[in-house]
């Protein structure tokens, strides 16, 4: 067993994951759903597997440092904060046809990590710059900042699949209810909110402990604070009447626009200190 | 709906007066959104266009016209252009004005003269749940009171026609949370403008063996006085298999007042912070050659001599042939439109007093022997030294800075995972031996979870 193993593994059972959940909404049957989940949480375990033995196998290499590294590393982790997050929703809620708006992300992601010819999944030596016990907490507050806002992303979706009066027979009635999908998306933007904050804080602290400045204004720290801002928008929006459904919706969006850009954009369309993921 | 902000009751006022109608323009939570979308919104511009450049890079990259546009609105250092900066300030006396106007009504919710319930409101609750029990009124009354009183805090009761109700909350304190937030905003802020006004970026560039007591501030270029002296004794740099820096390393004393105080490394990552000035590692090159080790060959019968020269040293030439100096080093030494590359450059003054210049490039160490003149000299060997490049700082406001990180963090958590949550408990005698049970909460955020609360209640009431 070898890291590149579990994880490609990881990649089809996500996949399996998603194909169970979509068919449980498709199909209307319940018992999909809950393979789904059971096949999600299988797809978990292989992707932590994955990330330990990747782990160990720098070590192996002699480079010896967290699986944090590249795009390729962040975007394995990004799956398993979202796959980690949704589980606890989905145990939390009891609502298991959620699945279908969060489960393709997780997989979309990994499979993005994988497939991509762009994407070298070779392990390579950290850079001076990146030498720092902040590597660590950095990166898993972003990401977990990140998974938050992609499910806040996920369940806004329902708001636009969801017909005002469903039919008790169609396979829209079994979604949950308006007051339910608020909740969801309003407890997992506060989620990624309080973890997008730490994130940014403890790229400040490193920052300022690696170049002397807690904030340079580089692309990646500003596409942040705008992420950081919409999010905060949204917040304040919430509690402004007629504020609250679509509307919303479509700023938990916007905000997930925002969150795309600041982990691929910048990377791929400008430049600046964070060119390595 | 609970949680929405109420604006009517200062418009309903008319005939207002100016400082009031500015307080209530800053007091809205609506300008504290179109502030954050404008902010949100122009902070785009400058990951776009570039920050900082010259004004030549301006003009090839975005033409002469749109140049003009950049100057006027500052765009080229936008991030410190004046109108992002009012943007911000109107962001500030927004959350202060805002925070002051609400603070005064959460006040008295906080810390209320009495507290009161309305069991009418607590029975219409959506998330109210009842049940049966087979037990009499009198047997579980007690337990359910320690129960609410263990779980949650202290507990109201009063007597009602058909039994009793009982009211407990928690967390009320809580709602002190978003202030915390916003104060803490204030003081990144402030903590910002205390290192904008009395702190300093600047850089620094150490040959090996070089000492400094200035730096060199970003974008002016000015020197600032660090109140003591860098020296670099050593730098070292190591390289990969693969070719990438693994790691780069500088030696570096302080000397204060003439004396040595203390010596240490730097590496990225662990840079040196003396009386509040900070040292960074952040890059470096290879430095300018300052000796060289030279043959000098008379020609005539190839005599050799050689010797060590450093840059601006005078020697007499052998058999009292007249003086060399050697004058300078060239990093890119032009021969008839060839660039030769490193090169030093030296002049001759003959013993009949004829002076001319020679240069020695080091990637041709035989080149002065095309000269044809009585000496020959050729590069032997020199040292090649590094320079380390260094970022030299001081923000007196970060620990405000640091404070205001922490205090956010404090805030966001209590105002997002802690909430005031009011519990109401219902006994109900029923003329069999029985008791009707309904319970329900309100809480200031997640109702949902509060729903769920309440059901994992009556399952654990149920078993009691």
């Amino acid at each position: 067993m070898n890291s590149s193993l579990a994880l490609s593994s990881a990649t089809f059972i996500y996949a399996l994951a998603s194909v169970f959940y979509i068919g449980s909404f498709a199909f209307k049957k319940q018992v999909l759903a809950k393979a789904g989940f059971i096949v999600l949480v299988i797809g978990f375990l292989d992707n932590t597997l994955g990330i330990i033995l990747r782990w160990i196998e720098s070590y192996q290499m002699g480079y010896g440092h967290a699986p944090f590294a590249n795009m390729y590393e962040s975007l394995v982790f990004f799956s398993w904060t979202v796959a980690i997050l949704y589980i606890f929703v989905e145990l939390k809620y009891k609502e298991s046809i959620i699945g279908v708006f969060a489960s393709p992300l997780i997989f979309l992601a990994i499979a993005y990590a994988s497939l991509s010819p762009d994407i070298s999944s070779k392990i390579s030596p950290l850079i001076p710059a990146l030498k720092s016990n902040w590597l660590i907490a950095h990166v898993i507050t972003c990401f977990l900042g990140y998974s938050g806002f992609a499910l806040a992303f996920g369940f806004s979706i329902i708001y636009f699949v969801k017909p005002k009066d469903p039919d008790a027979t169609s396979i829209f009635a079994k979604l949950p209810s308006v007051e339910l999908i608020d909740e969801l998306t309003y407890q997992m933007v506060v989620f990624g909110f309080l973890f997008l904050t730490i994130g940014i804080i403890t790229g400040a602290v490193w920052a300022n402990s690696a170049w002397g400045k807690y904030w340079s204004w580089d692309p990646k720290e500003t596409w942040s604070l705008i992420t950081w801002f919409v999010y905060a928008i949204f917040m304040h929006l919430r509690m402004m009447k007629g504020w609250h459904g679509k509307n919303l919706a479509w700023v938990s969006i916007i905000g997930f626009i925002a969150v795309m850009f600041t982990y691929f954009g910048v990377n791929y369309v400008l430049s600046g200190l964070h060119s390595y993921a | 709906m609970p949680g929405k902000i109420n604006e009517k009751e200062n418009i309903l006022k008319k005939n207002k007066t100016i400082p009031e109608l500015i307080w209530q323009f800053f007091c809205s939570v609506k300008l504290a959104v179109y502030t954050l979308v404008l902010i949100a919104a122009t902070s785009i511009i400058g990951t776009i266009i570039l920050q900082n450049g010259t004004q030549q890079q301006y003009i090839s990259l975005y033409g002469e016209a749109f140049y003009n546009l950049i100057k006027v609105f500052n765009i080229d250092d936008m991030y410190h252009a004046w109108w992002f900066l009012l943007l911000i300030v109107i962001l500030c006396i927004n959350i202060v004005v805002c925070s002051i106007e609400r603070l005064s009504i959460t006040w008295k919710i906080i810390f209320p003269k009495q507290l009161k319930f309305n069991p009418e409101r607590f029975r219409k609750l959506k998330n109210l749940e009842t049940f049966t029990i087979d037990k009499t009124f009198e047997s579980i009354s007690k337990d359910y009171e320690t129960f609410l009183s263990k779980t949650v805090g202290k507990v109201i009761k009063k007597q009602t026609e058909s039994g009793m109700v009982m009211y407990a909350e928690k967390g009320r304190w809580t709602r002190i949370g978003v202030y915390v937030i916003h104060s803490s905003i204030i003081l990144l802020i402030i903590g910002a403008l205390i290192g904008g006004i009395f702190g300093f970026k600047a850089s620094l560039q150490l040959d090996e063996g070089a000492t400094s007591d200035v730096a060199f501030l970003f974008k002016k270029r000015t020197p600032v006085n660090m109140g003591f002296s860098i020296k670099c004794n050593e730098f070292d740099v190591k390289f990969y298999d693969t070719g990438a820096p693994e790691e780069f390393r500088s030696n570096l004393t302080i000397i204060e007042n003439g004396k040595e105080s203390f010596t240490k490394d730097i590496r990225v990552n662990h840079p040196l912070r003396y009386k509040g000035i900070n040292i960074f590692q952040s890059s470096y090159g290879t430095a300018r050659l300052d000796s060289v080790v030279l043959d000098i060959i008379m020609l005539p019968d190839k005599d050799v001599t050689t010797k060590t020269i450093k840059i601006g040293q005078e020697i007499q030439l052998p058999e009292d042939q007249g003086l060399f100096k050697l004058e300078g080093f060239l990093p890119h030494f032009d021969f008839r439109g060839n660039n030769l590359g490193e090169a030093f450059v030296g002049r001759i003054t003959q013993k009949d007093g004829n002076s001319f210049q020679i240069a020695l490039p080091t990637k041709f160490p035989a080149f002065d022997k095309m000269r044809k003149g009585i000496f020959a000299f050729v590069v032997k060997e020199f040292e090649q030294k590094y320079y380390t490049g260094l970022q030299v700082t001081k923000d007196p406001g970060v620990w405000y800075v640091y404070s205001g990180f922490i205090l956010m963090i404090i805030g966001c958590w209590i105002t997002f995972f802690m909430s005031h949550r009011s519990y109401f408990v219902e006994i109900k005698k029923n003329k069999t031996n029985n008791s009707e049970i309904s319970i329900s909460g309100t809480t200031n955020r997640n109702s949902q979870g509060m729903k769920l609360e309440i059901q994992k209640i009556v399952t654990k009431l149920k078993d009691k």
